[in-house]
């Protein structure tokens, strides 16, 4: 079995099945641990819960404009690599050629021009993360050793897809063999690694952030408070 | 050692445990506390820093240990350790330290000196993750650890023995007859049957007595039935504050129990933002089912009062400014019943630049007004508090918690600062009219 086809079958898989599994074991451990209703009578006027948790969720999306310059740059560089690496990931021909072969699934592509800058974007936004991590005294305090790692997993296989790039998504599609194979197998691996990583790590806060606001906005909304 | 000042020492130590049994009564109570909202906070935390713009203490010196997530650090390592989805994982390769005597005391200052559990970080943090509420669960810990702040700990003794920092339930009848003698006023008290108890705050049983005759005067007016009770008078609950969950429930219950047996049917609390939170949000808990009385705050009852037309007062036509108490308004949600009663006494309200739910805290919350160790810390929010105030050019600075009241005497003391902070309780109750 050459590289190319163990990235493209058991690692695959393998790396699939962790995600899955490791993310939902995970999701469960925290949601299914005990909870505590909250007896006391709710503000006069207060949202239903659940639209009190949909609230939160939203105005998580954006700083209160109070907070102004403090958490407007780290925002921005936050969606900019978040955009950025959809844009890549669900947009790129060859991705979605990918996805189609594993899922069945498909969708229109975005031009090439449009992945080039949206990958820079956000290898470049994950730059200035990273800068910012080593440089700030507050993150330099509250950092652990799951932000590095977690920061070199996402930014390999934008780097090693980036190595791969060398002829427009077209000619790549239009051809039926690997021209690069152990590049490509590389790139692979490097989503796969990820994939591994994701259940263990930070990377969870992607489905995380939803309940974390979510329970905020219930306990604060039942107070009369939007958060 | 994380204390700034090497000559004070940054923590203390309660009763004669051994060091091995403190660790492990604060692993155990931060186990206990590890629910589901809890562990997502912890979960969800992606170590941004922005808490850290939200701090009054970090804001004002600018120290990264007081980033509002950093100290939590002792209770989030006691999750991933003992609690968290892969915690096998994570104790079988020795992933995250477990915390240790040295731990639980560096981080003592971070915990008790340096957070007011104001809840502002909630505010700016892209995860909505409610750190007031974990510092506050992580208290419990340091308190079944006896690893609190010594100030705060006597305050804790004299509370479990008085059911009050500031007063044994037998002075409160003298209390209540000095002060009504004082300001002219009758203050019942240890009534059989009353429609209505009225709690005091700590201070007011002290310093701030003529906040009792204002009650009294407003509630008089009004021709209800209603009481104060030796049974339960002071709702402050320094239990809430110190992390003493027994003398929390204690204290709450010492309130719900009386209301229940005079038949009251309302409680009214002081101008006090930790007896808010503790009686207004938690008393159920404590009391395992949906309470049989009303609580509401002395601002919410004012602000009632007007509305309904049962009093009406006098308008003073002057501009005015308001701090918000944290507990009051960001965490309780009555940032709109003080404007209303600012606006019938006829005020011009000129608001801080930090004001509503995102204002700062005055910086002595959660028991850091009685830490005097944090002393320091508090004049330095004060200096900025004052520059806001100042900034708003209003000839009066109101409030509706008496522990921001004092927090800001002590600092204007210090600062050599002439603007008095008033109560809007004293200043509805010297403006009735008719």
């Amino acid at each position: 079995m050459d590289l190319l086809t163990f990235a493209r079958g058991p690692a695959l898989v393998v790396s699939l099945a962790v995600f899955v599994l490791g993310s939902l074991w995970h999701l469960a451990g925290v949601l299914l641990r005990p909870r505590m209703p909250d007896l006391s009578p709710a503000r006069q006027g207060a949202p239903e819960k659940w639209l009190g948790a949909l609230r939160a969720v939203k105005h998580g999306l954006w700083p209160r404009k109070e907070f102004g310059q403090a958490a407007l740059g780290s925002t921005i560089n936050g969606y900019v690599f978040h955009i950025g690496l959809a844009l890549v990931f669900f947009g790129y021909a060859p991705h979605i050629a990918f996805i189609r072969r594993v899922i069945g699934l498909s969708w229109p592509a975005l031009p090439d021009l449009v992945m080039y800058l949206a990958a820079g974007a956000s290898i470049v936004s994950l730059l200035l993360a990273l800068g910012s991590r080593l440089l700030n005294p507050v993150l330099g305090k509250i950092s652990n050793l799951d932000d590095i790692i977690t920061w070199a997993i996402v930014i390999l296989p934008i780097l090693t897809g980036m190595a791969v790039v060398a002829e427009p998504s077209a000619a790549v599609l239009s051809r039926d063999r690997v021209i690069y194979p152990v590049p490509l197998a590389i790139h692979l691996l490097t989503l796969e690694l990820l994939l591994i990583w994701f259940p263990f790590g930070k990377l969870m806060h992607a489905f995380l952030f939803v309940f974390s606001r979510g329970a905020t906005g219930l306990r604060f909304s039942h107070r009369g408070v939007e958060v | 050692m994380i204390a700034s000042d090497p000559a004070i020492p940054a923590f203390d130590k309660q009763d004669g445990q051994s060091d091995e049994a403190r660790v492990e009564a604060a692993m155990r109570s931060f186990v206990s506390e590890f629910g589901v909202t809890t562990a997502l906070h912890l979960e969800s935390c992606v170590r941004c820093g922005l808490c850290a713009e939200a701090c009054h203490f970090y804001v004002t010196t600018g120290d990264a240990k007081y980033t509002p997530v950093y100290k939590l650090e002792p209770f989030r390592r006691a999750y991933f350790r003992e609690a968290s989805p892969f915690a096998p994982l994570v104790r079988a390769l020795g992933l995250v330290k477990k915390p240790g005597i040295v731990d639980l005391e560096q981080w003592q200052e971070l915990i008790y000196d340096s957070c007011t559990m104001c809840g502002r970080c909630t505010l700016i943090c892209p995860m909505g993750i409610d750190i007031a509420e974990l510092v506050k669960e992580a208290r419990h810990g340091m308190f079944k650890a006896g690893l609190l702040p010594d100030r705060l700990a006597l305050m804790d003794r004299t509370a479990r023995q008085w059911g009050s920092t500031a007063t044994p339930g037998e002075d409160l009848p003298d209390i209540l007859a000095e002060a009504g003698r004082s300001y002219g006023v009758d203050i019942p008290c240890d009534l059989d049957s009353a429609d209505i108890l009225v709690t005091a705050a700590s201070a007011e049983l002290s310093e701030h007595t003529k906040a009792l005759a204002d009650a009294a005067k407003i509630l008089n007016r009004i021709g209800v039935k209603w009481t104060m009770h030796q049974g339960g008078f002071d709702a402050s609950n320094i239990g809430f504050n110190n992390g003493d969950m027994e003398l929390q429930e204690r204290l709450t219950r010492a309130l719900i129990d009386t209301a229940v047996r005079i038949g009251a049917k309302t409680v009214i609390l002081p101008e006090c933002g930790h007896a808010y939170g503790a009686a207004r949000w938690e008393a159920a808990k404590w009391y395992g089912q949906a309470l049989p009385v009303r609580i509401i705050h002395m601002t919410e009852f004012l602000d009632e009062l007007i509305a309904s037309g049962r009093i009406r007062v006098n308008r003073i036509g002057e501009t005015a400014t308001f701090h918000d108490p944290c507990q009051i308004v960001r965490r309780g949600g009555l940032e709109a019943a003080a404007r209303r009663v600012l606006a019938a006494l006829g005020f011009e309200l000129i608001e801080l630049k930090d004001h509503g739910v995102t204002g700062y805290c005055c910086g002595g919350g959660g028991g850091v007004v009685s830490n005097q160790r944090a002393t320091t810390l508090r004049h330095k929010v004060f200096e900025m508090k004052q520059q806001q105030i100042e900034a708003t050019g209003a000839k009066r600075f109101v409030t509706s918690c008496g522990q921001c009241r004092i927090t800001f005497e002590m600092g204007a003391r210090h600062a050599h600062w002439d603007k008095p902070t008033e109560s809007l309780l004293e200043l509805v109750a010297d403006n009735l009219a008719g």
